[in-house]
């Protein structure tokens, strides 16, 4: 399972560099889907400061749409935010914040 | 009336066409058939599309079959691409005869069947030729006539329905326009009806695309009708929208499946891309009996064609992938049973038939460049080969069990024959899966081929993460194969990438595996580092922990050899995270107690045992001297707690060992060059370089994480911190050391060592580095006041600090003080001696004083003590003269002499004198009066009692005390005045040798606590010798002075003593008339401009040498102001005239007086004094010619000592009225 999230940044890091040549700054953040087995999908999302979020689904799950998976990224980017802006928190220590934990748990429960 | 046979089948790709069946002479259309078939698609024709799509331009082609009754469309057709769109009648016929008996009538048949089945899409071609004209002469209408009655007949008001054929088989001008047009016409109306049915078509088949729901409703028959749709847009080429159709298909089905679910038996051959169409499987699911996978494979390869039609290749190793993974989806979704393996087998031919058929379309070039488009077929067919292998018992040593071979055999047959396609070819994806599974080793070299070619591709398209987890997996089937030395290094690769990103779950699951494999191997060492690694690492359960942990210990417990011991690295066993001195400064004198408490956090899921704790100390001879003082402070900055902050273990978040080291910043402030205002401030960082620094370029040098335990040299020191049998619990402990601390230097604290029977874990540098410092220490002495300043003439306590350092005194140890006389030691019996470290106690010091040395006697003092005891010292203060300006006495030099030195300390302490004296001798007419000022410079309150003052050398004289109290107090900073009349009896002398004496104390103090003070000074030329009297006379007739008026002012200048005898040999001289003359100089300044002198304002006076000798001065004066004036001042000189100068010595202050001299006349020539200028160009004109002559001889101005002048009217005023016409008022306000 996290060896699928390892190899997966294979293809964030070349998304990545395919995207800075073509379109500088004005990138979008959602990097669509990266890796698909046969058991997972996996997502990406790529802040502006090279903060990836990866996102696994089942593939069985056939609910899940790329705007539902986008809107998840972009809830998951906003709540990292606030994390990062809490002075008590030492970039690079592990995530402890209630609200973040919640965020993520939710959507969690919503996907099933 | 013949018919053309029409195809059985749709055409296939190639060709594009409409279906027009054919009426009318079959033999005239015979004729034109190759041309019209040839011409007709040659021009393009603009499609206009409904539902606004975009027009396309389209070339049409058609297909010509003779009209049968039976071949038009019967209600609720559905096939598109037999369908005659267009139906044309040709004739030839020009005579009119004919046309009615027989062709009209062949006609309205023709039109009636027609109608029948409702089809309005028709044309009537007439043909003309000129041979036709020729050979009917006679029954010749006019050509139109024919037409003309056709067009009446027929088209009643779609004229354009018939059209005219002019000579078609001749190659005129004429003939080329009539093609034309016919063309043209054919064109516009094929297309008319082709737009008007295939929109019936696409309505119809939306119209039973909602049916779907409906119960009864197939998927496979409409299926058909969109792929007819498809086939349709394929056709003309159109292959983006025949795609469509397919995607459209393909979702639709995809929702089919969810929703209802189908299935049933089905083979697991692949996918089959090599035909453009798969009429086998489009059979089956005409008839509607297809499987899941059939109706996906057949999907597939139809999207496939189109894609490959498209150029879009890659997009079609996308959709296979998608395909696939959606397909195993669907399966598992609809809960099919299928044959173990049997998917895995259809994955794996799907990916290889897709791989082939791209390679069949793309140059090698292409292929390579596209690498990241296939490599994903690659890896996931490498995967299904793999699980296949492990199915049928390939992966192993051994060979497979009869079992497996049946299971082999089950899952072959279910790949049923080859396809025709490939029985010919030497490689294909059936005789590879067939071949793979036929043996084991034909099974490990297709797998390793594929899983190589996979690795290299990601390797190449720089995906070297996917790559290792290809590698991995090979790992795993090399581990299968009991060879672990080629999985090993696949593993090592992966764990070093894992390690260096940090993901700890892959590290220790990699970490496991090397484990296994290690262990396989037989390298003990590396497999006890990396159990050590895996016994911390808390992803794993307790058990597995304790499994690891338990094998170390195991291999620890057995007893053998030297040789056998192993090196491990401690960072993985256990961490140090702190180190504690005490005392806490790090630093003791030799032979002190020194404790070194480590902070151990043991990461072992258990307590072990550890035979001893060892830390190794590297010892530096100090450097700089052995002054362990300065050191020790300087230790103050270390502090005693040294925290080790642990690049986090493998095990650990990946985040702490990419937090880097901390930030140091700086402020830095821009001011401006002007003014030195801020024009801006901020933080900059100092260490940008190693902040910034790139970590995932390079793993961080410092990790304990690294795969093999660090090559661990074991320095053997002599001195060592050294614990013996102590048992580390799971997390913190604490273990206490005490430290060498013999000789003196600095320890440095190198690796640390723990053994555990045959093991030995070693941290081989220890960093921060530690150290801790041993001194030596010289005695030390000091002296130095209890109290600031030292006061002269009272005893005062000064306080001996010795230091003992390494020197132990022994009983009998004294120091010896040289004894000086100003300043004498004051024995007391009660001196005691303080010993302190940090307190020992106190023992008496017995002091004894000879008359050159005071001996102390110090008490016992063990080294590294502190001995303290007070001495009270007296410092005398000398009286008189040889007393310094600045009330500073130093009490020379004491020199000490100390056991453990054979040089002496030279004591030096300095005193200050509590009182600054100052003397005067006051007048008044004869009498006289001295006067002593006593200030305290101290800080301290003092007592004056017994003030006294003596004479020394004249008996007769009486002082005569004015002072009424007999105890003062003198208050710091402040003076006291003390008064005497000096009284005598015949003659006054002329010198006076005074000594002043008082007993002072500091306040509050007991009689005893009075010490005396002295003061010496000595007046000369004490007698009053002149009186001058000074008497201001108001002008004549006026009662007052007045402001502006001329005054006389009147100087009396009297003898009031008979000339002394050192008088009359000093300065007087003898007149011609025998009398004792003196010469004075007398001068009226007014300081004050208070007075305006008129005319002589100074002279020279002749005093007889005797008693009540008068001489009386006028002087013209003019008041400047109103009211009590002072009166002008007089001042009264000797005047030593040159020649009487002769004798005397010359002296430095002459230049001095002759300065004020000169200074003097300034001042008179401002008035205009004639004399004077006069007497002071003879003056000068005398002098110069003195020192020509002889250069000392001057005549000089001397002024008289205090008292020998007395001045009665000093303060008088005189009362000056205003002028009296002054009527202007000046004021002035300051």
């Amino acid at each position: 399972m996290s060896a699928f999230l390892h190899t997966s940044l294979d293809v964030v890091e070349e998304k990545i560099s395919a995207v800075g040549k073509s379109l500088g700054d004005q990138r979008e953040l959602y990097l669509g889907l990266l890796y698909p087995t046969e058991d997972y999908k996996v997502y990406g999302y790529v802040t502006n400061s090279k903060v990836k979020f990866v996102i696994v689904v089942d593939s069985s799950n056939t609910s899940l749409r790329d705007n539902e998976i986008r809107s998840m990224f972009r809830k998951l980017h906003n709540s990292f935010t606030d994390v990062m802006c809490n002075p008590f928190h030492n970039p690079g220590d592990p995530i402890q914040s209630k609200a973040f934990d919640g965020i993520v748990s939710g959507m969690m429960v919503q996907t099933g | 009336e013949s018919v053309l046979a029409k195809p059985q089948h749709p055409l296939l790709h190639s060709q594009r066409f409409s279906a027009s069946p054919c009426a009318g002479d079959q033999s005239l259309f015979t004729s034109l058939y190759t041309s019209l078939a040839q011409q007709l698609p040659r021009e393009p024709m603009e499609w206009r599309r409904t539902y606004g799509r975009a027009p396309k331009m389209i070339h049409l082609e058609a297909n010509f079959v003779q009209f049968k009754e039976e071949l038009l469309p019967k209600e609720g057709n559905k096939a598109l691409l037999t369908f005659p769109f267009l139906h044309i009648y040709w004739t030839d016929c020009c005579d009119t005869e004919v046309y009615k008996s027989l062709v009209k009538e062949d006609m309205l048949r023709w039109q009636n069947s027609l109608r029948a089945h409702g089809s309005a899409d028709w044309v009537i071609i007439v043909v003309e030729t000129n041979d036709n004209k020729k050979k009917n002469k006679t029954n010749i209408l006019p050509r139109s006539s024919i037409v003309d009655k056709i067009r009446s007949d027929f088209c009643n008001k779609q004229n354009d329905r018939c059209v005219v054929l002019s000579d078609p088989l001749k190659d005129s001008s004429r003939s080329q326009e009539s093609w034309n047009s016919l063309l043209l016409k054919l064109r516009t109306l094929l297309l008319m009806s082709f737009t008007k049915n295939l929109g019936r078509f696409e309505d119809d088949m939306r119209t039973l695309r909602e049916k779907r729901t409906q119960p009864g409703w197939s998927f496979c028959e409409y299926f058909m009708v969109q792929e007819e749709l498809a086939f349709v847009f394929e056709m003309l080429q159109q292959f983006e929208d025949a795609l469509v159709q397919y995607d459209e298909l393909d979702a639709l089905f995809t929702q089919y499946v969810l929703n209802f679910g189908a299935g049933g038996n089905f083979g697991w051959s692949g996918l089959l891309l090599r035909r453009p169409i798969d009429m086998e499987k489009r059979d089956g699911i005409q008839r509607g009996e297809a499987s899941l996978l059939d109706l996906r494979s057949y999907l597939f390869s139809r999207q496939c064609t189109l894609l490959i039609f498209l150029q879009r290749p890659w997009e079609v190793t996308q959709r296979a992938l998608e395909l696939l993974h959606n397909c195993v989806q669907e399966l598992r979704l609809l809960e099919v049973s299928v044959l173990e393996g049997a998917l895995d087998c259809w994955v794996f031919l799907s990916c290889l038939e897709v791989l082939h058929r791209i390679e069949g379309c793309c140059d090698q070039a292409q292929l390579a460049a596209n690498c990241s488009h296939t490599v994903g077929l690659w890896a996931y067919a490498t995967d299904k080969l793999k699980s296949l292998g492990e199915l049928c018992g390939l992966v192993s040593e051994k060979e497979p069990t009869s079992e497996d071979l049946n299971r082999t055999v089950d899952l072959l047959a279910g790949l049923g024959d080859e396809r025709p396609e490939t029985v010919n070819s030497l490689q294909s994806p059936y005789k590879k899966l067939k071949e793979a599974l036929s043996s084991v080793e034909a099974f490990e070299r297709h797998y390793l081929e594929l899983s190589h070619a996979a690795m290299e591709m990601y390797r190449a398209i720089g995906r070297l993460r996917s790559a290792r987890l290809v590698g991995k997996s090979l790992a795993e089937f090399y581990m299968r194969k009991a060879d672990p030395e080629r999985a090993e290094t696949f593993l090592q690769e992966a764990l070093k990438s894992y390690v260096s990103e940090g993901w700890s779950l892959p590290v220790t699951h990699t970490r496991k595996q090397i484990a296994a494999c290690q262990k396989l191997l037989g390298r003990t060492e590396d497999y006890l580092q990396t159990s050590a690694l895996l016994a911390g690492d808390v992803n794993l359960t307790t058990e597995e922990r304790k499994h690891f942990c338990q094998e170390i210990l195991t291999f620890a417990g057995k007893s053998g050899d030297q040789s056998q011991k192993v090196t491990l690295s401690m960072g993985v066993f256990t961490q140090l995270t702190r180190l504690q001195f005490r005392p806490a400064t790090a630093s003791v004198h030799s032979g002190a107690v020194l404790q070194v408490e480590l902070t151990l956090r043991c990461l072992m899921p258990v307590s072990v045992h550890i035979q001893q704790l060892a830390a190794s100390i590297h010892f530096d001879l100090e450097r700089g001297g052995t002054n362990g003082r300065s050191k020790g402070t300087q230790r103050q900055t270390n502090p005693g707690t040294v925290e080790f902050h642990q690049s986090n273990s493998s095990a650990g978040p990946p985040s702490s060992s990419a937090a880097g080291p901390p930030l140091e910043l700086d402020e830095i402030q821009d001011r401006s060059p002007s003014d030195n205002s801020l024009n801006s401030t901020g933080v900059v960082c100092k260490n940008t370089h190693l902040v910034m620094r790139r970590h995932d370029s390079h793993s961080p040098p410092d990790t304990p994480n690294c795969v093999s335990p660090p090559a661990v040299a074991m320095k053997e020191g002599a001195q060592m911190l050294k614990v013996q049998d102590v048992t580390l619990e799971p997390g913190n402990n604490s273990i206490i050391f005490t430290a060498p601390s013999g000789q003196p230097g600095t320890y440095t604290l190198r690796q640390l060592y723990a053994t555990v029977g045959q093991v030995q874990f070693v941290l081989p540098h220890i960093y921060p580095s530690v150290q801790y410092e041993v001194y030596s220490q010289e005695p030390q002495l000091t002296v130095e006041p209890l109290s600031e300043p030292l006061l002269a003439g009272l005893p005062q306590m000064v306080k001996f600090t010795l230091l003992t350092g390494h020197y132990t005194v022994k009983k009998g140890d004294a120091l010896q003080l040289s004894n000086t006389d100003t300043m004498p030691i004051l024995p007391s019996s009660s001196c005691t001696a303080r010993i302190s470290n940090p307190l020992v106690g106190e023992s008496v010091l017995s002091i004894q004083s000879s008359e050159k040395v005071t001996s102390i006697s110090l008490p016992p003092t063990p080294p590294y003590h502190t001995l303290e005891f007070h001495l009270e010292v007296l410092c005398l203060i000398p009286s008189g003269d040889e007393r310094p300006a600045n009330e500073r006495l130093t009490n020379g030099e004491m020199s000490i002499d100390c056991p453990w030195s054979i040089y002496s300390t030279l004591l030096a302490l300095t005193f200050y004198i509590p009182f600054k004296t100052k003397h005067s001798l006051l007048s008044a007419g004869n009498r006289k009066y001295i006067q002593v000022c006593v200030q305290n410079v101290s800080d301290v309150n003092f007592t004056l009692a017994e003030v006294k003052l003596t004479e020394k050398q004249h008996a007769t004289l009486e002082l005569q005390s004015l002072n009424t109290k007999t105890q003062q107090l003198l208050c710091s900073k402040h003076s006291v005045f003390c008064l005497w009349e000096v009284r005598w009896k015949d003659d006054l002398p002329s010198c006076l040798q005074c000594v002043f004496s008082a007993d002072f104390s500091p306040l509050n103090q007991d009689i005893s606590a009075f010490k005396p003070f002295h003061y010496q000074f000595q007046f000369e030329r004490v007698t009053t010798l002149y009186s001058v009297r000074a008497d201001i006379l108001p002008p004549a007739g006026e009662q007052h002075c007045r402001s502006g008026l001329l005054c006389g002012l009147e100087v009396c200048i009297t003898r009031l003593t008979e000339p002394a005898e050192g008088e009359l040999a000093e300065d007087s001289k003898t007149d011609t008339d025998g009398l004792k003359t003196t010469k004075l100089m007398y001068e009226v300044a007014d300081s004050s401009s208070n007075w305006a002198v008129c005319g002589k304002s100074s002279g020279m006076v002749s005093m007889p040498m005797a008693a009540s000798a008068t001489h009386k001065v006028q002087i013209e004066v003019m008041p400047l102001f109103a009211g009590h004036l002072p009166f002008p001042k007089i001042k009264v000189l000797k005047y030593l005239p040159h020649t009487a100068a002769v004798a005397i010595q010359p002296d430095p202050d002459s230049c001095v007086e002759n300065d004020s001299l000169s200074l003097l006349d300034k001042a008179l020539d401002d008035q205009g004094d004639t004399a004077s200028i006069r007497s002071r160009g003879s003056v000068h004109s005398v002098g110069s010619g003195d020192q020509q002559q002889k250069g000392v001889a001057m005549p000089r101005l001397e002024p008289f000592s205090p008292g020998q002048v007395f001045n009665h009217s000093y303060t008088q005023q005189v009362l000056v009225l205003p002028a009296t016409d002054d009527h202007i008022m000046e004021v002035n306000a300051t």
